[in-house]
């Protein structure tokens, strides 16, 4: 499973990194494949309303009214028809590119499990959605997806009589079947729409719509395609004549070929097969997680920076329970904890300069915890010599950091860069462990732990909670969010950035106040 | 802002990635039967005989039986296998035995079958025994049929329409 996961996973660095070539990191279509996938829903749904609105549910006159709408009221009826039919293809697309890629990353194991397993349940009611969809038009398609899922679900054996005999000839054929038909058309979406609504239930400020950018190109590639080639219906159904060779839609019936010509009891075994194997892919095998974040409630505030910080939902704030003058203190859900460790790079008291008493931020990581990362960044500093050092702060979803240390350069691995406190960086410098600091990690909108990048500039940047202090030196600090086929690039930006600290003057000594051992503007808890 | 080659390469996405979707959703075209061939759809549910006859319960034991169960007659509730036959132009081309549906074997055997055949005149001979004889039949059709390329041809069975019928 580690290897295919792999291979997928290298496949999507690379199309992610092709897509980057033409599109900004936040427009690239492949970092907002769930967005998309609601885009295209959304669009689903908007074209659908107006298409019922023409649409006749008796069965000789459903394909007269979707003639109708393809070809009298071809401006607005069709194209919003050939948005149904487009845009269910291209919400099936990006729904299995998106399964893909969160299996190529591996976030579908551990406490991610739930959102593979209703993931999987979505995609489910958007294929029943979309196959009756075809049902309606009651064209030769029609006719054929009604004959072979009819006769599949009769292979079960548990109809008093078969289904499909309700086409076995015109006057077999009942209208009621179609009203049944179009209500589970449209009660099926709003189902999974529901079901989508759980989905998202353990992640924090989901992305559900995607950036304008991306959203217009989308909507303007669906309407050319549709003016260029709008969806039309194959030849009436006529249940006394088998279809002749008509259009088959892949992205939703490209098993009907192998329903209709396997034995039944072989289809059956195998879609339960993969079914069964699709929702048990979390466990298979189970996911090793380091422990989760845990809190140190005599170091905890109440401050609710992790809880805002936090993207998966892992955190809550809850009343104080020890006693102490705060009135909140937070609480971590072992169960929804990623250990991405961004929770511990937004507490304020996860501060290296501290030396009182043992470092213990309010909350952190047990298997990597703020204060196991300040003896590897001194022990790293101890290490390096002569001008120009570095220390390369790297996260282990991005750019490999294998073979990268050096005499010069000091390397430290964490969870996530959002793991990382900005007052490391104030430390390294000041303690003169290197003359500057490179944060690395997954490449922009990518980030493996969803925001650890996006909080890591904003702390940088002084705009989010805890900021870097002002007196670092902005010459100093630079970052790369370069992924991990970004390897060349993290090099050369090494190389520059070392040169061109060699050309800066020494780190000036920190400012220590009167009888402190400590710089004098140490953030305090 | 992105540059004009950058526009050119997302222009170029799109393209690509509409004239996917817009292909794929009608092509390749698939073809389920060949353009010679005609089609014979033999469809039905019907239930054969119990498999035992009732019996006449005796007075003694009607009055044995709690007030709210006596019935003057006991009937086993299961029947007997259908036994079906398709001939073509003489020659055998389905036979079938036909199990009652249902837990307890009491529902009606069901066929649904599909076969393909070349289209031209043709004389179809059905048969059905649905009492549990051993040997013969209790419904025999002949049907001379002339099947066009790709006709579905659906043979129906009610025993109040007299057997077979062709709809």
């Amino acid at each position: 499973m580690t290897s295919l996961r792999g291979i997928v996973r290298a496949g999507f660095d690379r199309a992610e990194a092709l897509l980057g070539c033409a599109f900004p990191p936040a427009w690239n279509p492949l970092l907002n494949l769930g967005a998309l996938g609601f885009f295209f829903y959304w669009i689903v749904v908007g074209s659908g309303i107006y298409v019922y609105i023409f649409f006749d549910t008796g069965i000789t006159q459903a394909y007269a009214s979707v003639e109708y709408m393809t070809h009298e009221q071809w401006y607005l009826a069709g194209v919003m028809r050939s948005f149904h039919r487009y845009a269910s293809d291209a919400l099936v697309i990006v729904a299995v590119l998106h399964l893909l890629r969160e299996f190529g990353q591996d976030r579908y194991r551990g406490v991610r499990w739930f959102s593979w397993v209703t993931g999987m349940v979505v995609l489910v009611l958007v294929f029943v959605a979309g196959i009756t969809g075809y049902w309606l038009v009651w064209d030769e398609l029609a006719q054929y997806v009604a004959i072979v899922t009819t006769e599949w679900f009769d292979a079960l054996g548990i109809f008093g009589e078969p289904v499909a005999r309700n086409f076995l000839a015109p006057s077999t054929l009942d209208s009621r079947f179609f009203t049944l038909m179009v209500f589970i058309h449209i009660a099926v979406p709003l189902i999974a729409l529901v079901v989508l609504w759980v989905h998202l239930q353990r992640i924090a400020k989901p992305r559900i719509n995607p950036p304008r950018g991306l959203a217009l190109g989308s909507f303007v590639a669906l309407l050319v395609l549709s003016l260029v080639h709008p969806a039309v219906s194959q030849g009436p159904a006529d249940l006394a004549t088998v279809p002749d060779e008509f259009g088959l839609d892949w992205f939703y019936l490209a098993a009907y070929p192998l329903l209709e010509t396997l034995p039944a009891p072989l289809t059956w075994a195998t879609a339960l097969f993969l079914a069964a194997l699709a929702l048990a892919i979390p466990w298979l095998p189970p996911m090793r997680m380091a422990r989760a974040a845990r809190v140190d409630l005599a170091n905890c505030n109440g401050c609710a920076r992790c809880f805002a910080d936090c993207p998966y939902n892992a955190i809550t704030m809850v009343p104080r329970s020890d006693g102490a003058p705060f009135a909140a203190e937070a609480r971590v859900d072992p169960s929804l904890c990623v250990r991405c460790g961004i929770c511990a790079g937004a507490c304020p008291t996860a501060i290296p300069f501290q030396r009182a008493r043992a470092l213990s931020p309010g909350i952190d990581l047990p298997d990597l915890s703020i204060a196991f990362l300040r003896e590897r960044v001194e022990a790293e500093g101890a290490r390096l010599a002569g001008r120009g050092r570095v220390m390369l702060f790297g996260c282990g979803e991005g750019v490999p950091l294998e073979g990268l240390a050096s005499e010069r350069i000091g390397v430290v691995r964490l969870a996530c860069s959002g793991q990382l406190p900005p007052s490391f960086v104030d430390y390294v410098l000041a303690r003169d462990l290197a003359d500057g600091v490179l944060v690395t990690g997954c490449a922009e909108n990518a980030c493996h732990a969803r925001f650890g990048v996006a909080w890591t500039e904003a702390r940088f940047a002084r705009s989010r909670d805890p900021h870097l202090r002002q007196r670092v030196p902005p010459e100093r600090l630079r970052t790369l969010w370069a992924g991990r086929l970004g390897r060349g690039a993290l090099e050369a930006e090494l190389r520059a950035f070392a040169r061109s600290l060699e050309a800066l003057p020494p780190v000036a000594p920190p400012r220590r106040a009167p009888g402190s051992r400590e710089p004098a503007e140490v953030h305090r808890a | 802002m992105p540059s004009p080659a950058q526009w050119a390469g997302q222009v170029l996405f799109y393209v690509a990635a509409a004239g996917v979707t817009g292909l794929f959703a009608s092509w390749p075209t698939w073809s389920r039967l060949p353009p010679d061939q005609a089609q014979i759809t033999i469809a039905f549910a019907h239930g054969g005989a119990r498999k035992e006859a009732c019996r006449k319960l005796t007075p003694e034991e009607i009055a044995s039986l709690p007030a709210h169960e006596r019935r003057p007659s006991d009937c086993r509730r299961e029947r007997v296998p259908l036994r079906f036959e398709l001939v073509l132009d003489d020659r055998p081309l389905l036979a079938r035995t036909l199990p009652p549906s249902g837990l307890s074997r009491d529902g009606p055997s069901q066929l649904y079958e599909k076969l393909a055949v070349p289209s031209g005149r043709h004389t179809v001979t059905v048969r059905l025994a649905d009492s549990g004889r051993a040997s013969g039949f209790d419904y025999e059709s002949r049907f001379e049929l002339e099947l066009r390329p790709r006709q579905n041809l659906a043979i129906d069975f009610g025993p109040d329409r007299g057997g077979f019928f062709v709809r």
